[in-house]
């Protein structure tokens, strides 16, 4: 830990020491596993807006890595302007530690989350268990693959997506989405650390009857060779995953590039920029965009984190933490 | 006075003391200090809890097996490269070295591609009813991938140094093969098996890369030690991850001061001329 915090105070003084050319600004996106290609896309076409409105040239640097992960590099000196993460907690995280301001996430529209995705199952061709909905998962002989929820932020909608259907489902209440989740992890064989991982095992090694994914990975996946091998399917419900980005206030101001790193943000909301976006496999925020990509995107009963969990650092404490509803219920027990 | 080779013993002592120091000491003094944030209490809380014994166990007696799986395996894998003349030695021969330069991360994925039950390896193991990756018995692949190389590259110049004609002498005198083995050769070699069975141990107690990936990381059943320290550093909790670290730090310190005293004895033993 030290020597990565030295490393880091070096990496960050050399940035700091760089000369400040004029017109040419750096930003440092940290962001989160999946993003890579997504992030390419829209750094470049940001670029080029910016330099047609200001004439400046912005280069933006990514780091990509696990989302807590990333937070952690982050409060631990990475400097960061901007932060584009998996869930909320993660931001909030760097807030708690003074990198930036506790309202970050009422600082843009749609709880800064430009894009979303929305919990799916992916099953082998032809669905040949009859997968259909939350509730096959927990069938007789059915094996679901899906991240450690302790390891992974992309796994930890995955379980608030299965406890919000059981929530949703007639006379539903807390003992019964208890019942239900811990019934769903008994029918988990392996618990990767990432989605990613998840995704391998699944795709690769053909482990499991069924992938609990987020829809842009799945989608993804559907893409890769030998991708038609597998069938998306969107349950009845589920949750919206709403990934947050934010400002690093203290680093940005430091680094004096608060004014682009703002735009920046702000550009991830514009039409060109959903349509970037929707083209990764995210869904878009705006209405007109989506419509042009309904195809990919199939009609859906969403349900959000805020609507039934209030918000992420109450769902951490409830189900996440050490000793938590996870480490009661999850696989082992 | 006699003159050194290498500067004076002041020198070197002091570059010793503060190389040692910067690279070793104070990192784990640091991680130490993070960890008594969760006092005694939290400690005993942490070590009394079943998921972590059942972790620790399996990374302390996954390592255990894996290094004497080396120590046997690696016996005869030396005793082949030093003692037979084949073709192809040589490039086996810098094989062993392969799991050192390789990423574990790299390691582990392949490992886990063959053993998986549509794997080269593991499709035929399946039938038979054996599973590998995402078993405990995957975690000990891992390790016996990760440590070989420490004892093959420990014992072999030992191996070369063994001068042939005390065998030869053995035998002239009439013992058997295996009297040759257990009287003659063994004694001297032991001291080296023993380090090299500590070094492949100390190693794969800590690996997490190689292991991650084929475990399964099924809490009480194929959880090793490191990721509960991953999975508290996602909570932030900085305090208890570094808690878990020092135990397992003590508990290696312990085994392998245990072992080198235990050396020790093997070789005063061995060198009591017979």
């Amino acid at each position: 830990m030290m020597k990565i915090r030295i490393a880091l105070l070096a990496l960050s003084a050399a940035t700091m020491s760089l000369p400040v050319v004029a017109k040419d600004v750096t930003l440092l996106n940290v962001s989160y596993d999946p993003t890579r290609e997504l992030y390419k896309s829209l750094n470049s076409a940001f670029a080029a807006d910016w330099k047609a409105k200001h004439g400046d040239t912005v280069t933006i640097r990514m780091s990509h890595g696990g989302s807590g992960k990333q937070a952690r590099a982050v409060v631990d000196g990475l400097p960061a302007d901007v932060v584009t993460l998996a869930l909320a907690y993660d931001i909030d995280a760097i807030a708690d530690r003074g990198l930036t301001g506790k309202d970050w996430q009422t600082r843009l529209p749609e709880n800064a989350s430009p894009y979303t995705s929305a919990i799916v199952f992916l099953v082998r061709k032809g669905n040949p268990k009859g997968i259909h909905d939350w509730g096959d998962l927990v069938r007789n002989g059915i094996q679901v693959v899906t991240p450690n929820p302790k390891t992974s932020g992309g796994a930890r909608w995955n379980f608030l997506a299965a406890w919000g259907y059981a929530l949703k489902q007639p006379g539903g209440n807390d003992d019964k989405a208890r019942a239900f989740v811990k019934s769903l992890y008994q029918h988990v064989p392996v618990l990767d650390t990432g989605a990613r991982g998840a995704t391998n095992t699944f795709t690769q090694r053909g482990i499991g009857d069924v992938l609990v994914a987020w829809e842009n990975e799945a989608l993804l996946a559907k893409r890769e060779p030998g991708g038609d091998q597998f069938d998306i399917v969107t349950p009845s419900v589920t949750i919206l995953a709403e990934p947050p980005v934010a400002v690093v206030d203290k680093n940005a101001t430091d680094h004096g590039t608060r004014e682009v790193a703002d735009a920046y943000l702000k550009f991830l909301y514009t039409p060109q920029a959903q349509d970037i976006e929707a083209r990764n496999f995210y869904r878009p925020r705006s209405a007109d965009v989506a419509a042009k990509y309904a195809a990919q995107f199939p009609d859906v009963k969403t349900f959000t984190l805020a609507e039934v969990f209030g918000d992420w650092r109450k769902a951490q404490a409830k189900f996440f933490a050490e000793g938590a509803v996870f480490d009661q219920i999850g696989p082992g027990n | 006075m006699r003159r050194r080779v290498l500067p004076g013993f002041g020198l070197s002592l002091g570059y010793t003391v503060t190389w040692l120091g910067l690279v070793v000491l104070l990192p784990l003094a640091a991680l130490a200090w993070k960890a008594s944030d969760i006092g005694t209490a939290g400690v005993l809380k942490l070590f009394t809890s079943p998921r972590t014994l059942a972790a620790l166990k399996l990374s302390f007696g996954g390592a255990f097996l894996a290094a004497l799986a080396n120590v046997f395996m690696g016996l005869i894998v030396t005793w082949a490269l030093v003692r037979c003349r084949f073709p192809g030695r040589r490039i086996l021969d810098a094989l062993i070295d392969l799991p050192f330069a390789l990423p574990t991360a790299v390691a582990g994925i392949a490992l886990t591609a063959i053993y998986a039950p549509n794997g080269w390896i593991g499709q035929w193991l399946a039938p038979l009813g054996i599973k590998v990756a995402y078993t405990p018995l995957g975690v000990l692949l891992a390790m016996v991938f990760v440590g070989f190389p420490f004892v093959v590259r420990t014992l072999q110049p030992v191996l070369q140094s063994l001068e042939r004609d005390v065998e030869d002498a053995a035998e002239s005198l009439g013992a058997t093969p295996g009297q040759t083995f257990l009287r003659v050769i063994l004694p001297p070699l032991l001291p080296t098996l023993l380090t090299g069975f500590a070094l492949a141990l100390a190693r794969a107690v800590g690996e997490y890369g190689s292991v991650i990936f084929i475990a399964g990381n099924i809490p009480l059943r194929s959880e090793i030690a490191p990721l509960l320290i991953v999975q508290r550093l996602e909570e932030f909790d900085y305090a208890t991850a570094a808690a878990l670290g020092v135990v397992m730090l003590a508990f290696s310190l312990t085994l392998l001061v245990a072992l080198s005293a235990w050396q020790r004895w093997t070789r005063r033993w061995a060198e009591v001329p017979a």
